[in-house]
């Protein structure tokens, strides 16, 4: 039989986020990866920072001086601020992929209700506690000044 | 491991961390609105705030249990997005061995201080 | 529909790919009359008539059913013979092949890697009684009830939506998707079923059930409303419950004999001769 060769149509890792009209839930999703590096990479670099209280009060307030420049807090915001997303989405996942949000199989009849729009609520009720939240956390970073 | 049993714990040590790093964020950034957890008042990062917490043995297993838990989570969900990209059956190993080595590593690093401070601040 | 609908002239961006003579895909305007109640497929065949016979696409029974002419419409994975074209615009409209599919030619992809995954999850009634099986004696009980667990399931027509819509699909080749995942649990679930353990094996698999993260996209894009992503997350929690022991031991449904010592109601007319001859 005649072999022809077939052109390669994955989307790729900008297909996670591009390429496509996608909807909700998808933007969530790739979301919860980002804040999940981004803590990730953090946390690694945190263990070290953190780990230099071994050395004495002297080399501890010295690192604590540089990451009290602008830069650093403003990443220390993000950084919260993508906990406080990734914490509220991962109990929404947990409660998803655990079926408990998903609803249960019901004869599908036009126009068909799928289990996105059941667990739609819990998709908007936890951005909206994000907001909240992130909100709260910027009052403290960049409001309050500690002495 | 089966792969069920790491996912499960994946999906556990996600809902520890939501408390374990939820105290640790209280502590840390709300300190100058909520005040918790911090003996001497003020910033979280003060040097006796830290040492005051340091002292307390129940702080050090919170470190620790802290420590170990976010870095199963934060590991296997790193290996999860890498796996999704495709690899050889070979690649797929090298990567799980070295998240494995590092993962061990940074969690005895870590541990290890909180340990070594902890008698340091009880004797100070 | 309260605002009338007019005819007029949509944009038809094709992506085409000739696999005898391109390197890659590119993209080709046609524009086309649009009458109201024309489907995608519609426009396809006009431009087929009037524009360019060589345009390929695969399609067959044009109404929903058959799951040929799924493809990429305006960046949405559906059946061209479902979709209105003036529901989704009035002036562009794009398609390209299914993605995460290899192209073969134009609107064309290469489905059977999703065969050759939906036949991996064994999707078949498993059962120890082979012999009743292949000649029943009667049929195997089942209530309403447990019909509805696995019901919605079993609309699928293998169009392939989901699978390019889903995001691990995008760069995962050996994820099994969510075509096969959902033919997994419907199988499982049916209480007619018996071979959970076997199926648990073959979906925990390292690219299998938990490389699921809920991107929705699989349920959100099913043209038949079978919802795959409720599908897997019922599977995780079967496997979940299975694993702390909280679900009853399922014993696969049992045949209801005829019923003994009953007379046949005479109202019930008997059924007709055989037209062909009995051995």
């Amino acid at each position: 039989m005649l072999q022809l060769k077939r052109h390669p149509n994955k989307l790729g890792i900008g297909g996670w986020l591009l390429k496509g009209r996608w909807g909700y839930e998808r933007y969530l999703y790739i979301l919860h990866r980002i804040t999940g590096l981004g803590i990730l990479t953090y946390f690694l670099l945190h263990i070290f920072v953190t780990s230099s209280r071994v050395l004495g009060m002297k080399t501890w307030e010295a690192v604590m001086g540089v990451l009290h420049h602008p830069v650093f807090m403003l990443g220390e915001y993000a950084v919260y601020a993508a906990f406080i997303f990734h914490a509220l989405n991962g109990i929404r996942l947990i409660l998803i992929e655990y079926g408990f949000a998903v609803g249960k199989a019901e004869e599908p009849v036009y126009p068909y209700r799928s289990s996105v729009n059941v667990q739609r609520p819990l998709g908007v009720g936890v951005m909206v506690l994000a907001v909240i939240l992130a909100l709260v956390g910027a009052a403290r970073f960049f409001m309050l000044n500690g002495g | 491991m089966r792969k069920s049993t790491a996912w499960n714990l994946h999906m556990l040590a996600g809902l520890c961390l939501v408390i374990l790093l939820g105290i640790h964020m209280i502590t840390t950034h709300l300190d100058l609105i909520l005040g918790w957890f911090n003996p001497a008042g003020g910033e979280a990062i003060n040097w006796r705030n830290v040492v005051g917490r340091g002292m307390h043995l129940s702080w050090m297993l919170f470190y620790i249990c802290f420590l170990g838990i976010a870095l199963y989570h934060g590991l296997y969900g790193l290996r999860s997005i890498l796996f999704e990209l495709t690899l050889t059956r070979g690649a797929e190993k090298v990567v799980t061995a070295v998240l494995v080595t590092f993962g061990i590593a940074l969690f005895i690093m870590g541990a290890a201080a909180a340990v070594v401070f902890q008698s340091q601040a009880m004797g100070a | 529909m309260t605002n009338e609908r007019k005819s007029c002239e949509v944009v038809f961006h094709v992506r085409r790919f000739n696999p005898e003579t391109d390197e890659k895909p590119y993209w080709q305007q046609f524009t086309v009359k649009v009458e109201p109640g024309m489907t995608v497929l519609d426009g396809l065949h006009q431009i087929k008539r009037q524009h360019d016979f060589s345009l390929a696409w695969r399609y067959s029974c044009r109404m929903g059913v058959c799951g040929s002419c799924g493809m990429l419409i305006n960046g949405s994975a559906t059946l061209a013979c479902n979709t209105q074209i003036l529901d989704i615009s009035d002036r562009n409209l794009t398609i390209a092949a299914l993605p995460n599919f290899k192209i073969i030619r134009d609107l064309v992809s290469d489905l059977s890697p999703m065969f050759e995954k939906h036949v991996a999850v064994l999707p078949y009634m498993l059962r120890d009684d082979i012999q009743e099986m292949h000649e029943p004696t009667g049929e195997y009980y089942q209530s309403p009830d447990d019909l509805l667990e696995y019901l919605q399931f079993t609309y699928c027509i293998k169009c392939g939506c989901c699978m390019a819509a889903c995001p691990t699909m995008a760069t995962d080749d050996a994820f099994l998707g969510p075509q096969p995942l959902a033919q997994a649990y419907r199988y499982t679930i049916d209480n007619r079923d018996d071979g959970t353990d076997r199926r648990k094996k073959a979906v925990t698999v390292e690219h299998g059930l938990f490389r699921c993260h809920y991107g929705g996209e699989c349920s959100a894009v099913c043209p038949k409303g079978v919802d795959p992503a409720r599908a897997i997350q019922l599977m995780k929690k079967q496997l979940f419950f299975d694993f702390l022991k909280l679900t009853k031991h399922k014993t696969p449904a049992h045949v209801l004999g005829r019923p003994e010592g009953v007379e046949r109601n005479p109202k019930i007319p008997e059924p007709p001769p055989y037209t062909v001859e009995q051995e």
